[in-house]
């Protein structure tokens, strides 16, 4: 054995010289980087892909449209509770047959560079987005009008197919007016990399994956911002959100787990808020053995206690439902119910020869962790069904291959999703959802296309509306699909901060100001 | 390794990145998760589909894919991102010197962590306070690299909030930067404040990753250390008077290190690899970070950039390693 002569002093010398450079001037500096004043910081649950929102997969992202709304204007404006409002257009409208469309657009409104917003910024902006060529995953609604003619700030079409919702989709996806000169000019490469919009904030600086910073836009037509600043920063894991928030370092979050909402809110100097927003959890049905019996469907809708599973699993935060219809959408049907009843469910079961003894079997599919508990409440629910005769065995999957397995008709008999609406039309939830021909649909029976089809095309809104009322209540008696609760939404900021929340999921940095 | 391999090392390089190529492109098209499914709109009809995927070039054949994109890729294309919009090429560059500076502050962490608990450990030989250090240095290497991220997090970022812990750099800096490497570039221009400020965001990610790097780094090393210790030629330098001290850095340490050079190595290929998890919790703007987004969005041309990317950096760094260790030892060096 060596004895040690290796001195104290030598080592510890030779150990203070290494952490010498990890110390100096790395923890001198000061403490997590605080809030500016006049700056808003958000700590975003997503990346910012790409700056055109009209175009690819980031367009059709509904969690990316707060960022897109802060930097460019929607061609029409939607109120936090889902109603919709004039934006750079002021009025718009079909004429009495519905063959024409006519759009006016705002006076006054300017683009970040200054140059005014044009209504050939609007029809170019509509021309493109009914380009296939354009790649906009919206093209199919924007396609259905064209021909259009300028008069000074009034703007008409032809409307080529008739689209009841097309004036719904100018607040949402893709609907975003840009500007033709500028972006003639720098091209779609040039535009990623210095956009410019006609929103309240401008792009300041972009550093991809970490943070956005905008700077607002003095020649905005609505009302000022509260802040000069705002930074969106990019923090996609819901742990490090909130450290965020406890940490300081930023001033408003979102999406992360209830428990977390919980402690977060009860700590002094923030504040918790929650609102239910445009976005269900359900359960497809697929139209495969053994959901082509009726009575196995409709056991398995009325063996779920929804008001135990939202109580327990999301701590209260969330809204049973009935149909796909959430209240606030346009077609909500509050006498439409789907009791929780298990001796039914067992009765059902009963009437097809299946008992807690002799069970019916199939595979349900879910996520784990796309949204909060999700695997937990199909555990849950399959707690449930065993108690009545239905013996679920549990697949999970990523949401990417719920995608494909939905657009190929594949899903298992029943797979766990969650539907947002942020338009909040039947046609955009009930329509899509249920409609066979349409790649979201699961359940392709004729039954449904032909209670569907009729209303795509319905001229008369309260006729048209009626009738999905008519189509949910139908489906809730069949059993077709089971919708579950829709989403409330955790909202944490810093004490002295006034945040309006939006039906639709967005969080608006023009719409928060100080207390 | 001789000259002649490394030239046979290098000539290799090529079929492996082709097999790496197939094997990706392959696997990302037959596993499940299709990109345009991911995109397409409610009310899109089967002819919109089918629209969308002759647009990003998915409606071809598995092979006529891969051969127009290898055609591409020769040229120094690596395609479009789906998702991003943009050249992978240009993405992958623009992110890359982020990842690199993290790795490399990692590195210089993990050695210098490594070498001083290694050198203490050595000094403590056979005492009982000996244990202390190798359970110590058994904490570290059982901690995964993304865990102890979340510990720093909740330690430094909550508890005591000392150190920013998300970004690359803080948003309100107003600063500009002529080339992607922006510690590298602070440095060299002088402007110390802004590499103050990118090191106070680097130093949590970089010693997340660095921690578990560090203990292995000790390990090998201490082992290493105490067996040369116990050589004859070591054992004659201190009979002949030499002090420990002395033998163990002129004689023993620098006979030590090969092994820890060639583990060591072997090690920076995991901690790039580890990069992926840790700057996703720090929200850092490296490849790694970029790469779960893309695996999120099936986005297929820059998964193949950036896997592509992986895979020359572990050969490159497998590469150094073999000739630095080679350097270092003059047994391998005179074959």
């Amino acid at each position: 054995m060596v004895s040690s002569v290796l001195s104290r002093r030598s080592v510890l010398q030779l150990a203070g010289a290494a952490a010498l450079p990890l110390s100096s001037g790395l923890l001198g500096g000061g403490a997590a980087q605080a809030a500016a004043p006049g700056t808003l910081t958000i700590a975003y649950n997503v990346n910012l892909p790409s700056f055109d929102p009209t175009v690819g997969a980031s367009a059709v992202n509904p969690t990316i449209q707060s960022i897109y709304q802060a930097i460019f204007d929607p061609y029409i404006a939607q109120a936090p509770d889902l109603s919709f409002k004039p934006g750079l257009l002021t009025k718009w409208g079909w004429n009495e047959d519905r063959s024409r469309v006519t759009l006016e657009v705002r006076q006054g409104a300017t683009w970040h560079d200054g140059s005014p917003v044009t209504p050939e910024d609007v029809v170019w902006s509509l021309q493109r987005a009914a380009d296939h060529a354009s790649g906009n995953p919206i093209q199919f609604v924007w396609s259905k009008v064209g021909n259009y003619k300028i008069d000074g700030n009034t703007i008409t079409g032809d409307v080529l197919a008739f689209e009841p919702t097309l004036f719904k989709w100018m607040a949402f996806l893709t609907g975003y007016i840009l500007p033709k000169a500028y972006y003639e000019k720098v091209g779609a490469e040039g535009f990623e990399k210095a956009p410019i919009g006609s929103g309240p904030y401008k792009v300041d600086a972009f550093e991809r994956n970490a943070f956005l910073r905008l700077k607002a836009h003095q020649g905005y037509w609505g009302p000022k911002p509260a802040f000069d600043t705002v930074v969106f920063k990019f923090v996609t894991d819901p742990t490090s959100r909130v450290a965020e928030m406890e940490s300081g370092g930023s001033d408003l979050t979102f999406e992360i787990p209830y428990e977390e909402f919980d402690r977060l809110k009860a700590k002094a100097g923030l504040v918790g808020e929650t609102t239910p927003v445009s976005d269900i959890a359900m359960i497809f049905i697929t139209d495969v053995d053994p959901m082509l019996d009726r009575n196995v469907r409709l056991a398995a809708h009325h063996a779920i206690d929804k008001k135990a599973i939202v109580d327990r699993l999301l701590k209260g935060y969330g809204v049973p439902i009935a149909t796909l219809e959430a209240p606030g959408y346009a077609a909500f049907d509050s006498s439409i119910t789907v009791a929780y009843d298990p001796e039914l469910a067992k009765s059902l079961l009963a009437k097809s020869g299946y008992s807690p003894e002799k069970p019916v079997a199939f595979k349900i599919q879910t996520t784990r962790g796309f949204k909060p508990k999700d695997y937990e409440m199909i555990q849950a629910i399959v707690g449930m069904w065993r108690k009545v005769g239905i013996e679920a065995t549990i697949e999970i999957y990523e949401i990417a291959q719920h995608y494909e397995l939905r657009a190929r008709h594949a899903l298992a008999p029943a797979a766990f999703y969650n539907w947002g609406n942020a338009i909040g039309d039947p046609s955009t939830s009930t329509g899509f959802a249920m409609f066979g021909p349409s790649p979201h649909c699961a359940w392709k029976g004729k039954d449904l296309v032909e209670r569907i089809g009729p209303l795509w095309g319905e001229k008369d809104e309260a006729k048209r509306i009626a009738g999905w009322k008519a189509v949910d209540k139908y489906i809730a008696e069949e059993g077709e699909v089971i919708p579950l609760f829709q989403y409330v939404q955790p909202i944490i900021h810093k004490k002295g901060l006034k945040v309006v929340a939006q039906a639709n999921g967005m969080i608006l940095p023009q719409l928060v100001t100080s207390a | 390794m001789r000259w002649g391999e490394v030239v046979r090392r290098l000539l290799l390089i090529p079929p492996t990145l082709f097999g790496v190529a197939v094997i990706v492109f392959v696997l990302l098209r037959v596993v499940p998760g299709d990109p345009i499914a991911m995109m397409i709109p409610p009310g899109a009809s089967p002819e919109d589909i089918l629209r969308l995927r002759v647009f990003y070039g998915l409606d071809q054949p598995m092979l006529q894919q891969f051969v127009t994109w290898l055609g591409q890729a020769l040229t120094g294309d690596f395609g479009r991102s789906i998702s991003v919009h943009r050249s992978v090429f240009a993405l992958v560059l623009a992110r890359l010197p982020a990842t690199l500076e993290l790795a490399l502050l990692a590195t210089l962490i993990a050695i210098v962590l490594g070498l001083i608990i290694a050198m203490i450990g050595i000094h403590l030989r056979g005492r009982r306070a000996e244990w202390v250090v190798d359970g110590g240095v058994g904490v570290l290497l059982a901690i995964p690299d993304f865990l102890w991220a979340l510990i720093l997090l909740l330690l430094f970022g909550v508890l005591i909030p000392l150190l920013p812990i998300s970004g690359r750099i803080d948003p309100q800096l107003d600063v500009t930067f002529r080339s992607n490497f922006y510690l590298l570039e602070s440095l060299l221009t002088g402007r110390f404040d802004v590499a103050n400020a990118l090191l106070h965001h680097m130093i949590l990610p970089s010693l997340a990753l660095a921690l578990p790097f560090a203990a292995l780094v000790a390990r090998i090393l201490k082992t290493s250390l105490a067996e040369a210790e116990d050589q004859d030629y070591a054992q004659i330098a201190r009979a002949r008077g030499f002090s420990r001290p002395k033998i163990l850095l002129s004689e023993v340490f620098p006979n030590a290190l090969i092994p820890t050079v060639a583990l060591g190595g072997v090690q920076v290929t995991l901690l790039l690899g580890g990069t992926v998890l840790v700057e996703r919790i720090f929200s850092y703007e490296g490849i790694g970070n970029m790469a779960i987004d893309a695996v999120i969005n099936r986005d297929f041309p820059l998964i193949q950039g950036l896997v592509l990317t992986f895979a020359v950096l572990f050969i490159a760094l497998n590469l150094v390693v073999d000739l630095v260790v080679t350097l270092l030892d003059p047994r391998l060096r005179h074959g």
